[in-house]
């Protein structure tokens, strides 16, 4: 049994806190009163599936009172009907089939539970239980003391169930139907025309065939007819109008061939074309469940924080009914949902969420604080300045772009295509029908619905959705999780890349400092501490801050030489801090390392290296994207970084500093104007609004189950480094499109040639239609996987 | 040869009758979870096994 891991959570066990219970080892109390509880209710199985998979519990103490409040409390039902009542919670640390047995047996743990059930790509678990026997709140207490805490936020409250939309599968379920259905029956005039036994049988079979065709005709293919109606009223020629165009000109056809006893129709073709379209369809809606990508400040925010009544009772309000003047208890950890004013004599407030920043700032009583700060420390008092919807944070949201970007319109690679296509189409159409009049009226008709026919852009329209569907998917394996496949085609457009600095080109972890060299005494330190107090150089200022506490002394004389260093004397001590140059010490290559060296007395004891606060492969990357894009680093701090990120970076990066997050969607659409085509990526919620104005918007998250502010894609933060990949795997997608669309081009030539002469038989099209089709989606699915190996 | 007429008859009643049963479990909901019921599918055994399985993964342990 591994001893240097705790048997619940799987983290380190520091040896001093290290608890042994029941033969087994834990790190901290937490995990060990979960194992308790499990072992108590004989549910230890919990631990057979997989090993270490729980999470420790965290302090909650009261950040769930607000469930007390019956209005809130019902908001967050599904179901609530006398004695059943359900709910929907999500929780962030499902993660192995450990969680889905625990959480499916909550049962056995509390007996109000009547029964829960997990949907796992959700993270969600559905829990029925009775609320005479148990309270929501209970039930949330019970799921945080087990490890599972749910994550309930503003979002719940107003969201309702969505309906889920799945009349996709109807369609390709009624089209398969008829598909093979109508191909069974057609198999026996493909060969045997003529023969007395289908000569008796032909008009039962005939008609039997266009029975099964009415139901793909009108409902599975209604979308190409509504969607080709919509582009010729907006005057775009999209490729829904040569499908739609061909589905009725089949029907129509195959129904007068029926009927006036001409041959069998298209029908079998038609309802597979339908069917290898829907199919497409549904490849290229890869939705990742687990994400959300439309999230805004509402998913962050709480439902309800404490209020404190004028008789200094506390009490649970809504978010949305906090008022200018009101006083609000927030606990530790708890986000600060309003502007406001700091009663309390001083706290730390850690602006992660919004700036990237992970380092909390430290307030004192009359500060100013903002809306999306955590709390950490002790319970502070606030007196509110904005309701939720004024706060300096939220009211970002009341931009256009909020509203106007889920129906902006790109013009796809597809329709581009089309614009060509079809006038091509119709106009090849036309004149072979005009060629054909003249001689035999009869023929001109068949050749002028044959071309429709077979120029239906089957593999055209199948080769965007496969592609994209496709790349959509190997960008997934690559932990880079794309909203939809339009966002590949803006992504190959990208000529400007944008970066935000805190959180997404720095990561968050602390910096840490090294010394290098000879050790300095107690005395030396103090030396050191006193000069470097009147420096303002950010390196200066964080050293300092490094340094442990030392008693205050007066430095005789002070002189900073900018871009140097610092020449102090003190106790008749010369200290000498800065370049290495400055000291004339020459050491090994520095330049990479940003290194601040000491010489004390003439003598030179030895150098602080910042460790790079930057992500690991910053410099590469930029390196590489430096020879095809533009590059921005948009940051909302002081330049105090400027110098270093010069150093670092390409000549050519833009580098912007002081930017409010109205400044950064502004800056973002300047861009624009200038006719760029801008990739953002960013990390927090002060980005929101150049993530949403930017043509791509990419968020870097360390935890792409937690949080992520709307955006068109979420990387996993350890992916950074190939952001350069995945900008040339869009490009190559786009390539295998365009390849690919030569090919079915060629089809369409073939099949065209039968067509324009008047030979196309039903059974040249049963043919060629699937057959394009199949290599159509053979040839990019091989293609794009190549070019993802690569 | 008109058995033919009741042949294909029923051919197509077949289809539709799995036409339907497709499109019921659409509408139940049960293609939009496609992970967690096979993982529940393993637990029945274990809860009833439970003891004995407890007990060889105390003895693995101890040693």
């Amino acid at each position: 049994m591994n001893t240097q891991n705790c048997f619940h959570c799987g983290n380190n066990i520091v040896k001093a806190e290290e608890i042994q219970f029941d033969e087994k080892s834990f790190c901290c109390t937490g995990c060990k009163t979960v194992y308790e509880i499990f072992s108590l209710n004989d549910l230890t199985c919990y631990y057979d599936f997989e090993t270490a998979p729980g999470a420790t519990p965290q302090d909650i103490k009261g950040k769930y009172d607000f469930l007390d409040n019956a209005d809130i409390a019902e908001k967050l039902l599904d179901f609530n009907e006398e004695h059943t009542q359900i709910a929907t919670l999500y929780i962030p640390h499902i993660h192995c089939s450990s969680c889905i047995w625990i959480l499916e047996n909550l049962n056995k743990l509390n007996q109000g539970i009547a029964a829960s059930q997990v949907n796992f790509h959700e993270k969600k678990v559905r829990i029925t239980f009775n609320s005479g026997n148990v309270s929501l709140k209970e039930i949330v207490l019970l799921l945080s003391s087990i490890g599972y805490e749910p994550y309930i936020s503003l979002e719940n409250y107003e969201n309702k169930k969505k309906e889920v939309d799945r009349s996709l599968y109807y369609k390709i379920g009624v089209a398969f139907f008829s598909f093979g259905n109508i191909m069974l029956l057609s198999f026996p005039e493909y060969f045997e025309v003529g023969e007395f036994w289908i000569e008796q049988y032909k008009g039962f079979f005939r008609w039997l065939i266009f029975a099964l065709a009415l139901p793909p005709f009108f409902y599975s293919a209604w979308g190409y007819y509504v969607s080709a109606w919509k582009s010729i009223k907006s005057k775009m020629l999209n490729i829904d109008i040569p499908i739609a165009l061909g589905i009725v000109v089949m029907f129509v056809r195959s129904t007068v061939d029926i009927a006036m006893g001409y041959g069998q129709g298209f029908f079998d073709s038609m309802c597979g074309l339908i069917f290898f379209m829907l199919l497409g369809k549904m490849f290229q809606q890869k939705t990742y469940n687990f994400l959300s990508f439309e999230r805004d400040y509402k998913s962050y925010f709480p439902i309800a924080v404490t209020k404190i009544l004028s008789d200094k009772s506390e009490e649970a309000i809504q978010v949305y009914d906090i008022q200018k003047g009101d006083r609000l208890l927030i606990r530790n950890q708890e986000l600060i949902p309003v502007d406001g004013i700091l009663i309390s004599e001083k706290t730390a407030i850690d602006y992660s969420f919004v700036t990237g920043e992970a380092v909390a700032i430290e307030k004192k009583s009359g500060d100013k604080i903002y809306a999306g700060g955590k709390q950490i420390g002790n319970v502070i008092e606030m007196e509110v300045l904005h309701s939720v919807s004024q706060s300096y944070l939220t009211q970002l949201w009341s931009n256009d772009v909020f509203q106007k970007h889920f129906d902006r319109k790109y013009k796809t690679i597809t329709d581009t295509i089309s614009r060509y296509f079809t006038p091509a189409l119709l106009l090849l159409a036309f004149v072979s029908f005009g060629f054909w009049i003249f001689r035999d009226v009869t023929t001109a008709f068949n050749v002028f619905t044959a071309i429709l026919i077979v120029a239906c852009p089957c593999a055209l329209a199948l080769t965007a959705p496969f592609t994209l569907g496709n790349v959509l998917r190997l960008m997934g394996y690559r932990k880079i999780y794309l909203k939809n496949a339009t966002v590949i085609e803006q992504l190959a457009k990208v000529d400007t890349v944008v970066f935000d600095k805190t959180g997404t080109i720095t990561t968050n972890k602390k910096t840490s400092i090294i010394y290098e060299g000879t050790p300095l005494n107690d005395y030396e330190l103090k030396l050191l501490k006193n000069a470097l107090r009147g420096s303002n150089h950010p390196l200066s200022r964080r050293l300092y801050d490094f340094i442990p506490n030392q008693e205050k002394s007066e430095t005789s004389h002070f002189e900073e030489i900018i871009g140097k260093g610092i020449f102090a004397t003190a106790d008749a001590h010369t200290i000498k801090l800065g370049s290495s140059q400055f000291l004339q010490h020459l050491s090994e290559n520095t330049h990479k390392k940003t290194k601040v060296h000491v010489e004390i007395d003439g003598v030179y004891k030895g150098s602080y290296v910042f460790n790079n606060q930057y992500r690991e492969g910053l410099e590469p990357l930029f390196d590489k994207l430096s020879k095809k894009y533009n590059l921005v680093v948009l940051s909302g701090d002081n330049d105090g970084e400027r110098k270093i990120l010069e150093k670092m970076l390409p000549s050519k990066t833009t580098l912007v500093f002081n930017q409010k997050p109205e400044q950064k969607l502004q800056f973002i659409e300047n861009l624009q104007k200038e006719g760029q085509n801008v990739m953002m990526v960013g990390d927090g919620l002060n980005d929101a609004g150049a993530l949403a104005q930017a043509n791509v918007g990419i968020s870097i998250s360390e935890n792409v189950n937690v949080f992520s502010p709307a955006c068109d894609g979420i990387l996993d933060a350890t992916q950074f480094s190939k952001i350069g990949y995945f900008l040339k795997l869009s490009k190559n997608a786009m390539k295998t499109i365009y390849m690919s669309f030569a090919l079915s081009l060629l089809y369409n030539i073939v099949g065209l040639s039968f067509a324009v002469s008047g030979n196309l038989s039903p059974l040249v099209a049963a043919i060629i239609m699937p057959l394009s089709t199949v290599t159509i989606v053979s040839f990019v699915t091989i293609m794009s996987n190549y070019f993802a190996r690569k | 040869m008109s058995v033919i007429y009741l042949l294909i008859s029923i051919s197509i009643v077949v289809a539709l009758t799995f036409l339907y049963i497709f499109i019921k479990a659409v509408k139940s909901g049960q293609f939009d979870d496609d992970y967690t019921p096979s993982v529940r599918m393993l637990f029945e055994d274990e809860l009833k096994t439970k003891n004995s399985k407890k007990s060889k993964t105390q003895i693995e342990k101890q040693n």
